[in-house]
């Protein structure tokens, strides 16, 4: 039974449930809510929780867990020289799920009976074809240990779904004749529900931390992986970026940090001093009209997605800073994409973060803090500059420091405005690029994913994480440190 | 009850230093404050009592024009200071507010060192010309905010590290700095326990000899052992205002006799 079919049948079961279970209770409780231990309602969801919690937790780890037991079975059972010299057993086996997916098609579409695509005798020449027929293409002709394979492929999984589909119907039928007798009158249903919903919040929060957890890792074994085969020192301290994609590739991380650093550090140039005067503008001295209206307007920036910014860059900025500091100007600038232009169109970007966080936190800076101030003859902007500030400071660094992270993380804008130049240069009109953007370049070549040229992004990769985070973690932790200072 | 009253009492008249008229405040379409005329005395402290909500600390803030930091406060009416109308569009508040000192319900100690905290309006003023004439500012405002015993080894902590009495005697001292002519006092000893109260009490009556004060209380005990006039405000309006030993003992007005004994507020 398909498992969309079980599923609903798992759900009609936890519907009649809950009507049951409700109308179980109001009888028991003599037709009077006053008599039962809890809302009927609950005794309805506590029938319901229990035919669909366990059903579903038995269906999700049976769908996890039987295509790793049925590739193990499979691949232990195929014949010594099915694996050929030139292909590994991964290949081989995608080969075979391949062919048990078409023979799976072919059934589904009538194309072959049941019978004949388990039979050992069915005619191997044609098969490719009448695979291709139904919408699998294969690469090569079948063999007879892959057909074979395949069968038992089929076999296994039909038999494995059979039985899933009796072990989960007969865990929702036991969870609803349990509940059905648990309901009574003083059954506190209540509790239950609010132990079933608090079990329901926490695995929301665990799936958040654990796929946290499955990216860390699988960062940190393919960044082992690279570190085998390129020396780690030379990826942390090398000087020059230069992957070849035939080997021999120089792959030192040096000049996309300084990329990375130096469009990150015009970024901040730009949009700190905005982003916060605007801050301290729309919160001290605009009038509610003014603020109302202004406040979205700046946010409407941070909703823009960045390739936009990014078009921004290479057609307006870069073009526009070109014609200041280009030969027909100044002369420092050899084309539109440089540090700069991705730096400022960045930076325009970044504006709406220090602003909103800013806004926020100089808000919250209490009432009787000005009202201190302006008592003792100070004016607005004394005040702001000596009382106000010092008290957001904290905050304010906060807000700086989550931009930076951001300002590190972006890509389409540097992509766009700043070239693919790998440069340690110290001129800011010159092309250079970013750590986020060869991750990509690297990751969408033709290179072969076990090369250290592709591998490599996944260093890139741990890299920026670990800088970001730090950079998180002592955003965080200065928030934290002196949030307490005025209250 | 009142036996504070005493022989402080017996005030020399002076000379009128604020002198309101006819004052009318509003809160968008609230009218707050209703026809208030009032005179307050040079070197004097001056009491203004009332139950909640009846616009004492409103009054009180309409004296240094604190009012003009919320946007939807409107007052009207004539309030001079020294002869001086200080709603008058010439004159500035923020000098105006360097006069007219302020001390809030709450302690508010800014969130820099205790030398910081007093030393703000006096930098802000510029009435120091070199670190040495700070540091004596510093000192004279914490020794007549009698905390200077208290913090004088450590000028460099911060001032919310204080308690809460020393807050409040800190901001009083931070108000006086700046040398104002008159402090305004908005129930300064509602966060504070009994002792700390008696040593702000004790600094009110201190400042009487330079300052002229007023000071918004909701304790009746308060007002008679610090002031030596009283205002009795209800629902807006002045009911009544003189000296606090007439006040407190023969009021003429049956309201503020209800209040101070109790029945209403």
């Amino acid at each position: 039974m398909p498992v969309f079919w079980l599923a609903l049948i798992v759900l009609a079961l936890a519907a009649i449930g809950y009507v049951t279970g409700r109308a179980r209770a109001l009888s028991s409780g003599g037709g009077n809510i006053r008599n039962l231990h809890s809302l009927p309602a609950y005794y309805g969801w506590h029938v319901a929780l229990m035919v669909l919690v366990p059903a579903f937790a038995i269906m999700v780890v049976w769908l996890l867990v039987q295509p790793v037991m049925v590739n193990g079975s499979v691949s232990g059972g195929l014949p010594e020289g099915a694996v050929a010299e030139d292909t590994t057993l991964d290949l081989v086996m995608s080969d075979v799920r391949r062919v048990a997916e078409g023979l799976d098609a072919a059934v589904a579409s009538g194309g072959m009976t049941p019978e004949e695509a388990q039979s050992s005798t069915i005619d191997l020449d044609g098969l490719r074809d009448r695979l291709g027929a139904v919408g699998v293409a294969l690469g090569s002709e079948v063999s007879p240990e892959i057909l074979n394979a395949a069968q038992s492929y089929r076999g296994l999984t039909a038999t494995g779904r059979f039985w899933m589909t009796l072990v989960v119907l007969l865990a929702a039928i036991g969870g609803f004749v349990f509940a059905m007798r648990r309901t009574r009158a003083d059954f506190r249903a209540r509790n239950v529900v609010e132990s079933g919903i608090r079990a329901l919040l926490l695995g929301a929060a665990s799936i958040a931390i654990l796929t946290t957890i499955g990216i860390v890792l699988s960062l940190v074994f393919n960044t082992i992986e690279f570190f085998r085969l390129y020396p780690a020192a030379d990826f942390f301290f090398g000087l020059t970026w230069s992957p070849s994609f035939g080997g021999g590739s120089e792959l030192g991380i040096l000049p996309l940090l300084w990329g990375t650093f130096y469009i990150s550090l015009i970024a901040l140039a730009v949009a700190v001093p905005i982003g916060l005067f605007a801050a301290i503008y729309l919160s001290e001295y605009a009038g509610p009209k003014v603020r109302a209206v202004a406040k979205p307007l700046l946010e409407v920036l941070a909703g823009i997605p960045t390739i936009v910014y990014g078009l921004f860059a290479l057609l307006t900025v870069g073009p526009l800073l070109l014609g200041i500091f280009g030969d027909e100007g100044l002369g420092w600038m050899q084309a539109g994409t440089a540090v700069m232009t991705a730096g400022v169109v960045m930076g325009i970007m970044l504006i709406p973060f220090v602003s909103s966080l800013s806004d926020d936190i100089i808000n919250a800076v209490p009432q009787a803090m000005r009202d201190g101030s302006y008592g003792l003859g100070a004016t607005r902007s004394e005040t702001i500059r000596q009382v106000v500030l010092p008290a957001a400071l904290p905050g304010i660094v906060g807000a700086i420091l989550l931009a930076a992270s951001r300002a590190i993380g972006e890509t389409m804008i540097v992509v766009l405005g700043a070239g693919a130049a790998a440069r340690l240069s110290l001129n800011p009109f010159d092309a250079m690029t970013t750590v986020t953007a060869k991750i990509v370049s690297q990751l969408t070549g033709d290179a072969d994913f076990a090369s250290p040229e592709a591998l490599v992004a996944f260093a890139l990769g741990m890299t920026l994480f670990i800088v970001t985070l730090g950079l998180n973690v002592l955003a965080l932790y200065i928030v934290r440190k002196y949030r307490e200072q005025y209250e | 009850m009142y036996d504070a009253v005493n022989t402080e009492q017996s005030v020399q008249q002076t000379e009128t230093k604020i002198s309101a008229r006819n004052v009318q405040v509003y809160y968008g379409d609230t009218h707050a404050i209703k026809d208030v005329d009032v005179d307050i005395a040079d070197k004097t402290v001056t009491a203004f009592i009332g139950p909640s909500g009846c616009g004492k600390s409103t009054f009180l803030r309409c004296l240094n024009r604190m009012n003009d930091t919320i946007d939807i406060c409107r007052v009207e009416g004539r309030i001079e200071l020294d002869g001086e109308d200080i709603y008058d569009p010439k004159v500035d508040p923020v000098q105006l507010r360097a006069k007219v000192g302020m001390v809030f319900q709450k302690p508010n100690p800014f969130p820099k060192s205790i030398y910081d905290n007093i030393a703000y309006g006096p930098r802000i003023h510029g009435m120091a010309r070199n670190k040495a004439e700070l540091d004596e500012i510093v000192e004279r405002a914490l020794r007549r905010g009698a905390i200077w015993d208290e913090v004088k080894d450590r000028l460099d902590a911060p001032g919310t590290g204080l308690s809460g009495g020393q807050q409040q005697r800190l901001c009083i001292a931070r108000a006086v700095a700046t040398e104002p002519e008159v402090l305004l006092m908005d129930e300064p000893c509602s966060a504070l326990d009994p002792i700390a109260t008696a040593q702000v009490e004790e600094l009110i009556d201190e400042l009487r000899q330079n300052y002229s004060v007023v000071i918004v209380t909701h304790s009746m005990q308060q007002a008679a052992r610090v002031s030596q006039k009283t205002a009795f405000f209800h629902l807006g309006n002045l009911v009544e205002f003189g000296d606090t030993s007439q006040i407190f003992t023969n009021p003429e007005d049956p309201r503020t006799e209800s209040y101070i004994t109790g029945r209403i507020g």
